[in-house]
């Protein structure tokens, strides 16, 4: 412990002396003291010949500071990273921006003063100052004020501070010391408490962070409503006596667009009478080779050579290069895709009428580049 | 506290209490435990706080289709009551930061509270809107601009919006001014204590103040400029409220008339509220000559102008819509007192316009009873009026084929006394917890706390 002397003080009893004592203090010429008391007392900045206080500045900047940045962000947002026309107004509303620039004004620069009122002007959080915990500290804050002449003060003279305070009847006088190891403590970062702290907010926030994500996000009403009360097909229903909320359509109905099919079951008439609408061009080419990769070439192969890439796990179909298939008219490689043949299944459902068509185009165009013709080379 | 004189009367602090009595007087609740009263208060308001979070949940767990609201009257409750709560919150401003820059002592005696009030207020007003929007889990990706995948950004032309900016920066202001006005005060408190944890906890939220002048000086001007700002941030807040709705071309609501009625509404029911909360704290606390009956009488006769202000924009209203000449304007007021909803049409008109007319006498602004009453049905009439603004005027609107008429359930029920119930469960941990008059301001306004010579 190496007590340290930090100011002489002195303490009074009514704002009179101590406004008296303040320009005392100020007149003998000394600058490193101050003057405590419970509350603000009328005329004491000038006792103290204080120069007026710089904060205003502060605020003005930080205020002009917050409407520019209200306006040019608005104005960048609206008005050039995504230009849009809400109720007929321009890109640059400058009517419509004024609230928010107003509040932003205010908002930055209360802040801001404060901000700098307290860490920058008062140097605040400060829990480590002498004054603290002092017989003199505790009484002004309640009810007496105080004078306290610092012992950096260039002036400083112990006789002649007391003998000043004694001539002014100060109700007591007493010297404030500091611990200067209390006072010059730095907090280390390698701190055992400090350590555990960080661990403590780390497990914290991985373990919230982990359950958000992982439960939370999956409970009612937090899951992007994916449980609501309506009825999807397959649940049941008191409504209907058969107690099913997907009920078979009445008989005779006719889906949206459905075309009845003539040649069902009558492959030969299909190949004869069916006639393909399709011109082959770059377009429908397109279209059917894009739909026989998807739905066909599985089985059949991208070539239609039948060399399925289901690894003997469906029939291998044959060849659709073969002379049977490439005598076919187009109706009748039409009625397969619509019907299905023996395994294969029908396409109807996934095809549309124009896209069988392509389909059976496109398989044209596969033939003709596997047995070309004199003409073509 | 027996030598006190309380038989002289004067304007601010009455009688002349030694500076450490008030330290002792203002402090007390802090110290002592608190008694059955406060415990009988803590379990009502908590029961009702307990009704809402049940509502709450239900609305959030099954959807806002518990509630009232129908197709043209989408906002229902929720929006009447923040109107109703944001409103409350003005008072405090008006006495804390407008009271402060026309040098009105008085109200250093009710200011942290009213501040107190004024922030419990805005909490509470802003869980409205926000549980409006339905998953208000997500409200901050709806409300705030953040760089984002979809590259959008919020509206900035929508007076939706513009509450967003307002409200929440109405709230940081008054916290921090509030906070501000505390630090001198946390300071005093950790001075005197002697226990070990509130030292802890007041030196931490004292930031190590000193009373020192060279401080104060800053600390006052600080203050002036926050009183500066804090001033037209409140005219503008409910300004903006009520471009919620003037913005809005539905009639009854498109009219210029909406900032000042619904700043001078505002100022109305936050004085209701706050006189009648400070009836009970002054006798409570034994505060009744720090919070005297000249100031509630200056409150009430604040409740009395503003109320006439009300008064006149009502009747202005009927005036500007007969005078435009336009045909759904007139059908909207004529709609308003006497359509389906004329009882809260009157209900609204008595409550705001005709009661308050009492206060003209001197004998009922200066009775506790009297003017407690009023300021209730002050407050009713305000949540009605907002109620009125809101729902006639969406039940009725241009198309007759969508007209319907709207009818709160339980739910909205239990959200709104689940506000109240919010509301003054903080008022109670508040006075508990923290000097509820500021110590240094009240300090400086006693008698012959300033130098008589001083050159001021
Ligand atoms: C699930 C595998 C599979 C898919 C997918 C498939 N087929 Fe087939 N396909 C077969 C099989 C197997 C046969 C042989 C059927 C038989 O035994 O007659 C066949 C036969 C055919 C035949 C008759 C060949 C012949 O020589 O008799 C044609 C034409 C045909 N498919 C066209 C198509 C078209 C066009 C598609 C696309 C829409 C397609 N197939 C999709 C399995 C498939």
């Amino acid at each position: 412990m190496s007590e340290k002397l930090f100011s002489y003080t002195a303490l009074f009893n009514t704002p009179d002396e101590i406004i008296h004592a303040a320009k005392a203090v100020a007149d003998k010429g000394y600058t490193k003291f101050d003057v405590n008391t419970p509350y603000p007392v009328h005329g004491m900045d000038s006792a103290m010949k204080l120069k007026t206080s710089k904060l205003g500045f502060v605020t003005l900047f930080a205020g002009l500071g917050g409407a520019a940045l209200a306006l040019l962000t608005m104005g960048w947002m609206m008005g050039i990273d995504y230009p849009n026309v809400i109720g007929g107004k321009p890109f640059f509303p400058l009517p419509a921006f004024i609230p928010i620039t107003f509040e932003l004004t205010v908002l930055v620069a209360t802040l801001s003063t404060v901000a700098f009122l307290l860490f920058f002007f008062f140097k605040l959080p400060n829990n480590r100052h002498p004054l603290h915990d002092t017989n003199y500290m505790k009484n002004v804050s309640s009810d007496k004020y105080g004078v306290s002449i610092e012992a950096e003060d260039p002036k400083f003279n112990l006789e002649e501070v007391k003998s000043l305070f004694e001539s002014l009847h100060a109700s007591v006088i007493e010297p404030v010391y500091f611990d200067e190891e209390e006072v010059n403590y730095k907090p280390k970062i390698a701190d055992g408490k400090f350590l555990a702290f960080l661990a403590a907010v780390a497990i914290f926030v991985s373990v919230s962070a982990y359950t958000h994500l992982n439960y939370l996000l999956y409970i009612v009403p937090f899951n992007w409503m994916a449980e609501q009360g309506k009825l999807v097909p397959q649940s049941t229903n008191d409504i209907f006596t058969n107690g099913s909320s997907m009920q078979t359509p009445v008989e005779g109905s006719v889906a949206r667009g459905f075309i009845p099919y003539a040649f069902k079951d009558k492959p030969d008439e299909a190949g004869k009478f069916l006639v393909n609408p399709l011109i082959p061009n770059e377009q429908n080419l397109a279209v059917g080779k894009n739909k026989f990769n998807i739905y066909c070439s599985p089985c059949h192969g991208y070539l239609a050579e039948g060399d399925s890439r289901l690894r003997g796990q469906f029939p291998n179909p044959p060849s659709l290069h073969s002379e049977k298939v490439r005598g076919w008219s187009d109706g009748r490689i039409y009625h397969v895709i619509v019907e299905g043949q023996n395994v294969m299944p029908s396409y109807s459902s996934q095809l549309s009428r124009e896209e069988r068509w392509a389909v059976v185009n496109y398989i044209r165009v596969l033939q003709r580049s596997l047995n070309a013709k004199e003409s073509d080379l | 506290m027996g030598s006190i004189d309380y038989t002289q009367e004067l304007s601010v602090v009455e009688g002349k209490p030694a500076l450490r009595e008030l330290d002792e007087l203002i402090s007390k609740p802090l110290d002592s435990k608190p008694d059955i009263k406060f415990y009988i208060a803590l379990a009502v308001t908590l029961t009702m706080l307990t009704i809402g979070a049940i509502g709450l949940t239900a609305s959030l767990y099954y959807g806002t289709g518990l509630w009232g609201n129908n197709n043209p009257v989408g906002w229902g409750f929720p929006i009447v009551n923040f109107v109703f709560w944001i409103g409350i919150g003005h008072a405090g401003t008006l006495i804390s930061a407008i009271l402060f820059l026309f040098r009105q002592k008085w109200r250093t005696g009710i200011a942290r509270f009213a501040e107190g009030m004024t922030i419990f207020a805005v909490i509470t007003a802003m869980i409205f809107p926000i549980i409006h929007t339905g998953r208000p889990w997500l409200a901050a990706i709806y409300l705030l601009p953040y760089p984002n995948q979809h590259s959008l950004w919020v509206n900035f032309t929508s007076p939706l919006l513009w509450d967003v900016f307002a409200v929440s920066t109405y709230f940081t202001v008054s916290f921090v001014f509030w906070y501000i006005g505390l630090i001198p005060d946390f300071a005093t408190l950790r001075d005197r204590t002697s226990n070990k944890i509130k030292k802890i906890i007041y030196s931490v939220t004292s930031l190590g103040w000193r009373h020192s002048n060279r401080h104060w000086q800053n600390y006052e001007l600080t203050y002036l400029i926050l009183a500066g700002f804090a001033t037209p941030l409140v005219l503008s807040v409910h300004t903006i409220v009520s471009f919620d709705f003037a913005v809005a071309i539905l009639p009854g609501w498109h009219t210029t008339i909406f900032p000042p009625y619904f700043v001078a509404g505002a100022v109305f029911s936050g004085f209701a509220m706050v006189q009648n909360v400070l009836i009970f704290i002054r006798k409570i606390f034994n505060y009744e000559h720090i919070i005297t009956m000249d100031t509630l009488e200056r409150m009430n006769k604040i409740i009395l102008l503003t109320g006439m202000l009300v008064g006149y924009a009502y009747s202005m209203e009927f005036f500007i819509a007969w005078y435009s000449g336009v045909q759904p304007e007139v059908f909207a007021f004529m709609n308003r007192a006497f359509g389906d909803y004329f009882w809260a049409y009157w209900i609204m008109f008595s409550c705001n316009v005709f009661i308050p007319q009492l206060f003209w006498f001197k004998k009922v602004r200066r009775s506790i009873p009297f003017m407690f009453v009023i300021a209730v049905l002050v407050n009713v009439g305000m949540w009605f009026e907002r109620f009125v603004i809101t729902v006639t005027s969406l039940s009725r609107d241009y198309l007759p084929s969508s007209w319907a008429y709207f009818k709160p359930t339980l739910t909205d029920a239990s959200l709104l006394i689940g506000s109240f119930g919010l509301f003054f469960t903080l008022v109670l941990l508040f006075t508990k917890s923290l000097p509820v008059i500021s110590i240094a301001e009240v300090k400086a306004v006693v008698d012959g706390s300033q130098p008589k010579h001083g050159d001021h």
